[in-house]
């Protein structure tokens, strides 16, 4: 089966390397200018949101309990899950990676005699490629968030986790969206214009599709639902039109009672857009049945693994409380300068560093991702399920330190030698206030030369606050 | 009150003024200070790019160093190194494996202050700068999001006769320093602190930028200088040093 699925388009990672990435990305004042604009506006809007609750820290608390709970015991909440799905006259296919998720939604397409696909916003099915491997097996796709259609129409991926073309501006919506205006109108650059075009485009699709993918923003145990929350209706539409729906869920988007997905709903627009609730928030509790107007024949939901098992009971295994908000990409200062392609794969910012070495295969170019932040702690702040995403990029430094190469494990081994005690660290200082010059101090750390890239070279002190302390007190 | 000064390698090396102005506010403020031998790093470089071993070996030298001294508080001139001490040793010598020095940790943790901390609980004299003056205050994320020092600082400031002290919308926001990261992903790290230094130079013309962390007031004067922005950076212990009475 693996063996006919194309190489996933989505490894942008390969062959290059952050730095090369992350320049790149702040050459392009477009981008940064696209993005600053977006970031602001929703972090802005997370506050304010917020502001509207009585004790937001006290809920922010809760539901990271609420995460918490649910991945302790993981394997019994997944499990009342699937058999309410079943129960329900669902069906669930447990995919071991993202290769097996495509040939099961490309057996159900094939089966059905799909030709065409209409698909909502998901970042799992981003994370599997799953529209190559469609278009690979003949079967059509469309991408009809609005976001999302902009990026396949462009051949990009999305560049943040909530809003995929928040990296375009409208001029560059419209130039992409023009080709496909057929009866030879001329678009404008107005937003509700290119909307609107967008809409009746899309409607269209969604009358002839056969299949709907989508995501799954949460799945509720107790009663084997879906939840799905969408500002457009095109998940509504994805999951009421075509005959069969599939939802993909990454394994650990989850609760076990309506009660917790009530407390996790409250914060996730809030904390992603700035919304009290989203326009949309579809609960599907399985296909149509009998006497019901709406809904489809079938509905299948994958529980997609790709490498979260391993992740479980890790250093790592808070990434998997991540509700998918965004809110840490927002006010990331990283991030707000290089925008989401610079990370190199499909999820970015903060929890895109951690969760890209952890579900994207064990590339080195996924591992120095933890390098991609200050740390600087505003990520743990505005997560609204309190995830300490600093100490899990720390915790990935230290992996990655663990495999590092001769070179920087003897120039930190020199560096500690002669810092770690007081006669040679005060030699150390000494020569460097002597010769007023660093390179007896920090010429040693990997690349420390690059701090004159772009600024000017500090120059020591010619004597240090500790010698004229010891003289003064003789 | 005793203070036991740590110094921080970069007030050491880079600006052993701020080393005089923080003596020279403790004293004003009522503390005698001393400065414990034997300090050396607290480890921070080698912590933050995953080398825990190499920096435990350092920062058990200076654990060391302050331990041996009874002073009632150990002051830090450097929300970065203050968080590094307070937080992230106890940590740092658990990850290791040397729970006696993750012991002796957490209990230095307890008396170990940030400058700004310290000083809000002194009884400081009437502070007034010798010539009226603009300033725009930088948090630094360690202090501000780890040690949840934001209120001092400010009001140390507020308190100076002659001192405006301008809002600004980056103020709380990194300024790309770092520590390794400013040579790790160079442009990414000149890309925010022009970030911060464009919406100062927006919202606070003139003003002088404020902060107590000498590395974040290195990056943010390093690239004005590398760009021909006139921007003068100044240690909050100077600041307040250069108004005693």
């Amino acid at each position: 089966m693996s063996t006919t699925t194309p190489p996933p388009a989505h490894h942008l990672l390969e062959g290059t390397t952050l730095r090369e990435r992350t320049r790149d990305a702040t050459t392009d004042l477009r981008l940064r200018a696209s993005i600053g604009k977006a970031v602001v506006r929703f972090s802005n809007g997370r506050v304010e949101a917020l502001s509207h609750l009585e004790d937001p820290t006290a809920l922010r608390a809760a539901a990271r309990r609420v995460r918490h709970d649910v991945l302790a015991r993981l394997p019994a909440v997944l499990d009342r899950f699937a058999d309410n799905v079943i129960a329900n006259g669902g069906h669930v296919h447990w995919a071991r990676d993202g290769d097996d998720a495509n040939a099961y939604i490309a057996a159900v397409a094939a089966r059905i005699g799909a030709r065409s696909v209409v698909k909502g916003k998901s970042m799992a099915s981003e994370e599997t490629a799953l529209n190559e491997a469609l278009q690979a097996a003949g079967t059509s796709v469309v991408e009809t968030d609005l976001g999302e259609w902009i990026i396949q129409l462009a051949g990009q991926t999305p560049s943040h986790i909530i809003a995929p073309a928040v990296h375009l501006d409208r001029f560059q919506v419209r130039d992409i969206l023009q080709p496909e205006a057929t009866d030879g109108r001329v678009l404008g650059t107005e937003p509700e214009e290119l909307a609107a075009f967008a809409r009746e485009q899309l409607r269209a699709r969604f009358l002839a599709a056969d299949l709907g993918v989508t995501g799954c923003n949460l799945g509720i145990a107790e009663t084997g639902s879906i939840l799905l929350v969408e500002n457009e209706g095109n998940g509504r539409l994805s999951t009421t039109v075509p005959r069969v729906h599939v939802a993909i869920m990454g394994m650990e988007r989850l609760v076990d009672t309506w009660e917790q997905a009530d407390l996790l709903v409250n914060l996730l627009a809030r904390s992603g857009t700035g919304q009290h609730l989203s326009t949309y928030t579809n609960i599907i509790t399985g296909p149509r049945r009998a006497g019901e107007a709406d809904g489809p024949d079938e509905l299948h939901v994958v529980i997609l693994d790709n490498g979260r098992s391993d992740v479980l009971g890790s250093d790592l295994h808070e990434s998997l409380a991540c509700i998918r908000c965004g809110a840490c990409l927002n006010v990331c200062p990283v991030y707000r300068q290089v925008g989401g392609h610079a990370y190199g794969w499909v999820y970015s910012g903060p929890i895109g560093a951690v969760l890209t070495p952890l579900l994207a295969g064990q590339h080195d170019e996924a591992a120095e991702l933890g390098n991609a932040s200050t740390l600087c702690g505003a990520c743990m702040d505005a997560c609204p399920v309190m995830i300490p995403l600093q100490d899990l990029l720390l915790s990935l430094r230290r992996r990655k330190a663990a495999d590092a190469g001769v070179a920087e494990r003897a120039a930190w081994r020199a560096w500690s030698a002669t810092w770690g005690r007081p006669r040679t660290y005060r030699a150390s200082l000494k020569a460097a206030t002597t010769g007023r010059s660093l390179t007896g101090v920090l010429g040693g750390f990997p690349g420390a030369a690059r701090w004159t890239e772009g600024r000017t070279t500090p120059v020591p002190a010619t004597r240090t606050f500790t010698e004229r302390w010891n003289h003064a007190e003789r | 009150m005793r203070a036991a000064l740590f110094v921080t390698c970069m007030v050491d090396l880079f600006a052993p003024e701020v080393g005089d102005a923080t003596v020279a506010v403790l004293r004003a403020g009522g503390c005698d200070v001393t400065v414990p031998r034997g300090q050396v790093c607290c480890g921070q470089p080698a912590w933050n790019s995953g080398f825990a071993d190499d920096a435990a070996a350092v920062a058990r030298t200076s654990l060391a160093a302050l331990s041996a001294d009874d002073a009632e508080v150990i002051v830090v001139p450097a929300g970065s190194c203050a968080t590094m001490i307070r937080v992230f040793w106890p940590e740092l010598f658990e990850v290791v494996g040397d729970h006696e020095a993750a012991a002796q940790a957490r209990a230095l943790a307890g008396r170990t202050r940030e400058l700004t901390e310290l000083l809000a609980t002194l009884p400081m004299p009437p502070l007034a700068a010798t010539e009226a003056m603009s300033v725009a205050y930088h948090h630094s994320c360690h202090m501000l999001r780890e040690l949840r020092v934001e209120q001092q600082p400010e009001q140390l400031l507020d308190a100076v006769g002659g001192i405006e002290r301008v809002d600004w919308s980056a103020g709380q926001r990194c300024c790309g320093f770092g520590g390794l990261f400013s040579c790790k992903l160079p442009e990414t790290s000149v890309a925010m602190a022009d970030d911060k230094l464009g919406t100062l130079a927006e919202e606070a013309p003139g003003a002088i930028l404020v902060g107590a962390d000498t590395s974040c007031l290195m990056q943010m004067r390093t690239r004005a200088e590398h760009e021909g922005n006139p921007i003068v950076t100044r240690h909050i212990a100077e600041v307040l040093a250069a108004a005693l009475p």
